[in-house]
């Protein structure tokens, strides 16, 4: 695969397809990651949304924030939305009745979207291989139905389900390895990324573009309503989750997993590799933890993270 | 117009539908396996591994992604069909609402079959009555042959720029899904020539600019956004506008039917017999109906003014046509094979008690619910609903309004 090459400036001027004054909050960084997705298209795209932050807040009618064809139809079924729109393109383009020409197609979804509700029709979708991306943005809890727990909240944050309380200190179980149960349906193009890393980011979703058959992105993209931090911090809070390898940077083509420069970088000098309580304490979501009480929580959560590092480090190559 | 020759094929009414479906030059199906639907989809997996048509099979993993990938695949303007049946449905009964929302004229046929719990594979109308509040066109065959040409009919009022609304088509399960026919065939090209390429009414867009009801690039639209207060009432009355629209569309396109296929279900609408001097009548959807016109013909051979009236279109519910075809009635019985539980009967007994409401003379209306479970609903029971009739009819009373009939009580 040839990657492709941009400067900032091409970047800065290309033109923006998820246009400004939709009714994200104030240093949403979900609204930033989609900015950025769309940066990276190479033609003509149709995009589809889950239920969610950005769909709401972005199509409030009669306006719309989407310079792009744009369809929601449900919370579940993002991917079906996109297996519909693919087939639609591929049997009309054949029949003749539209242009001849190469539509992308995009669908975007939350982490409830994906996880939990979604799971079942992205497992679907990407089994009967049809040729689409699939951005996962994840924000790591419901924050459309205000901040309850999901499949990829992390172990002890606190969510309005999982709330700090005296006997159940946040959220008892693990963040569900989503990218990775998505290389096991053995498609062309699984990858992370982080907004901090933008060219990273982009560069991954023209790739996840350019494959044949189904690509999947997982994205994080912190919160400040969900994650109790200032609004000015999240793409600071979308490095540090990589420094200290809660979030790792990664790519697998045809399921031969590959580091990416910034989780590569710390692979190669392990003393680089910050602890996970440096990502914890900035945000409000595990101010709880930093107690005498729950202090076994986070290591719970560094243990955890570790034996991720490693096991990603094994299936990279680098033991 | 003159109809056409055409060809009588032995089909049970599933292999009616996808034959109707090969012939619509459909451009997505995506589908689910469910009895007692399964052979429609089975059927039309065989024409596309055969190459016997250019349409896009998606073979989704829930009725849930099935109707989904219908809708979008018709937004991008894509004609499309699916088939599903009792669970099936109540698990797409989220997306019915999205589709008929979205203006997605989607076409589907629904093999009729019993809701869980406990599980049933057989007939009866609780799946389909349960959505008949989601926007789309109903229509009830009485036969595989109706079921054929229903089908058909369904894409021209599904795709009509005045309507662009959703239809199901049911057909009894195994009554009429397994059972087999002799259905008469139109020519294919008879069929192409009378459905024509989908048309795309134009729309305005976020900029103002008039464009194509479609996801096109060439022409970004949004669908299905979020839709508060200030405009979600406005775009519910539209639909309920074009419901109240289709009735006309739906008989018009049944007319049209008729002069090529020289079949005709009564206007499209309803279908009357004997019903214009009866005195007694009952009022039923689906393949009862066929034992009960041999139940009237008998009756009538005895001297007995018994009429029936066939709802073929629920939905819209034909309340003009239906107040004039009872008008003259003076004891109606109104089958149901739904259970509306803790209502006052079944569900077409609601409506129809409804409309009657209105009648200068109010007839005697009274509810019998048969059949649940796939119970048959045979020739000594109509015989026995008739007498039941006739008894209100001399004494002037009614002992129960809502009975369940052919059952152990």
């Amino acid at each position: 695969m040839s990657e492709w090459k941009f400067t900032i400036k091409e970047i800065a001027e290309k033109p923006e397809l998820f246009m400004s004054g939709h009714r994200a909050c104030a240093g949403c960084v979900p609204a930033t990651v989609h900015r950025l997705v769309l940066k990276a298209a190479r033609g003509p795209v149709i995009a589809t949304h889950a239920t969610g932050c950005i769909e709401v807040s972005s199509t409030i009618y009669p306006y719309t924030a989407w310079k792009i064809p744009w369809i929601h139809t449900a919370f579940e079924n993002a991917a079906a939305n996109a297996s519909g729109i693919e087939a639609a393109l591929r049997v009309l383009q054949r029949k003749g009745k539209i242009k001849n020409e190469h539509v992308d197609v995009i669908a975007f979804a939350g982490d409830g979207g994906t996880y939990d509700i979604g799971i079942q029709a992205l497992s679907g979708a990407v089994e009967r291989g049809h040729d689409f991306l699939y951005v996962l943005y994840d924000n790591e809890a419901y924050m459309n139905t205000g901040i309850q727990r999901s499949g990829g909240t992390p172990h002890g944050a606190w969510t309005t389900t999982s709330p700090a309380g005296k006997l159940i200190p946040g959220k008892p179980q693990f963040k569900k390895p989503i990218a990775e149960i998505m290389v096991a349906h053995e498609i062309p193009y699984v990858a992370t990324a982080s907004p901090y890393y933008w060219k990273d980011l982009i560069t991954k979703v023209r790739k996840g573009l350019e494959v044949e058959g189904p690509a999947f992105l997982h994205i994080i993209a912190p919160c400040p309503r969900g994650w109790r931090f200032p609004s000015e911090k999240g793409i600071e809070i979308s490095r540090i989750i990589v420094e200290t390898c809660m979030f790792p940077l990664w790519e697998a083509i045809d399921e031969e997993y590959k580091l990416s420069p910034p989780s590569k970088a710390i692979a190669l000098k392990p003393e680089k590799k910050k602890p996970v309580k440096e990502y914890l304490k900035i945000q409000g979501r595990f101010r709880h933890l930093f107690t005498l009480e729950h202090e076994h929580v986070i290591e719970e959560l560094q243990r955890i993270i570790d034996k991720r590092w490693k096991r990603l480090l094994k299936k990279c190559g680098i033991a | 117009m003159t109809v056409v020759e055409q060809k009588v094929l032995a089909m049970s009414g599933d292999e009616a539908v996808a034959y109707a479906v090969k012939q619509s030059d459909v451009d997505v199906v995506a589908a689910y396996p469910i009895t007692p639907q399964t052979i429609i989809v089975e059927k039309f997996s065989e024409y596309v591994h055969n190459g016997e048509v250019d349409t896009e099979f998606i073979c989704v993993e829930s009725e849930h992604s099935a109707l989904t990938a219908c809708l979008t695949a018709a937004a991008v303007g894509a004609r499309a069909f699916t088939a599903t049946a009792s669970a099936g449905l109540a698990l797409m009964h989220e997306i019915l609402y999205v589709t008929s929302g979205c203006r997605a004229p989607v076409v589907m046929a629904v093999a009729n079959r019993a809701l869980s719990a406990p599980i049933n594979i057989h007939c009866d109308h609780s799946d389909t009555m349960v959505e008949r509040d989601s926007g789309w066109i109903q229509i009830y065959a009485e036969n595989s042959q109706e079921a054929y040409d229903s089908i058909i009919q369904a894409f021209r009022i599904a795709e009509h720029p005045d309507i662009l609304l959703p239809v199901m088509v049911g057909l009894d399960g195994f009554f009429l899904s397994h059972t087999l026919e002799n259905v008469r065939i139109l020519p294919d090209e008879t069929v192409k020539g009378f459905l024509g390429n989908r048309k795309f009414p134009l729309v305005r867009n976020h900029e103002g600019k008039l464009v194509p009801f479609r996801l096109a690039p060439e022409n970004p639209i949004t669908i299905g956004p979020l839709d508060l207060y200030d405009y979600y009432f406005e775009h519910k009355r539209q639909q309920e506008e074009a419901m109240r629209r289709a009735s006309e569309i739906i008989k018009q396109v049944h007319g049209e039917y008729a002069n090529v296929g020289g079949r005709q279900y009564g206007d499209g609408l309803i279908e009357t017999y004997h019903l214009e001097d009866a005195e007694i009548a009952t009022i039923c959807l689906g393949s009862t109906a066929g034992t009960v016109k041999t139940v009237v013909d008998e009756l009538r051979s005895k001297g007995i003014k018994a009429g029936l009236l066939r709802i073929r279109t629920f939905r819209p519910l034909p309340v003009k046509e239906i107040t004039v075809a009872l008008k003259n009635v003076k004891a109606v019985g109104v089958m149901d094979r739904a259970c509306s539980f803790g209502g006052f009967g079944g569900p077409v007994f609601h409506e129809i008690r409804h409309i009657l409401y209105d009648a200068p003379v109010h007839p005697h209306v009274v509810n019998y619910i048969y059949g649940l479970g796939g119970r048959d609903m045979s020739y000594i029971l109509i015989n026995q609903i008739y007498r039941d009739l006739e008894r209100i009819l001399e004494t002037n009373r009614v002992e129960k309004k809502v009975q369940f009939i052919g059952l152990r009580e």
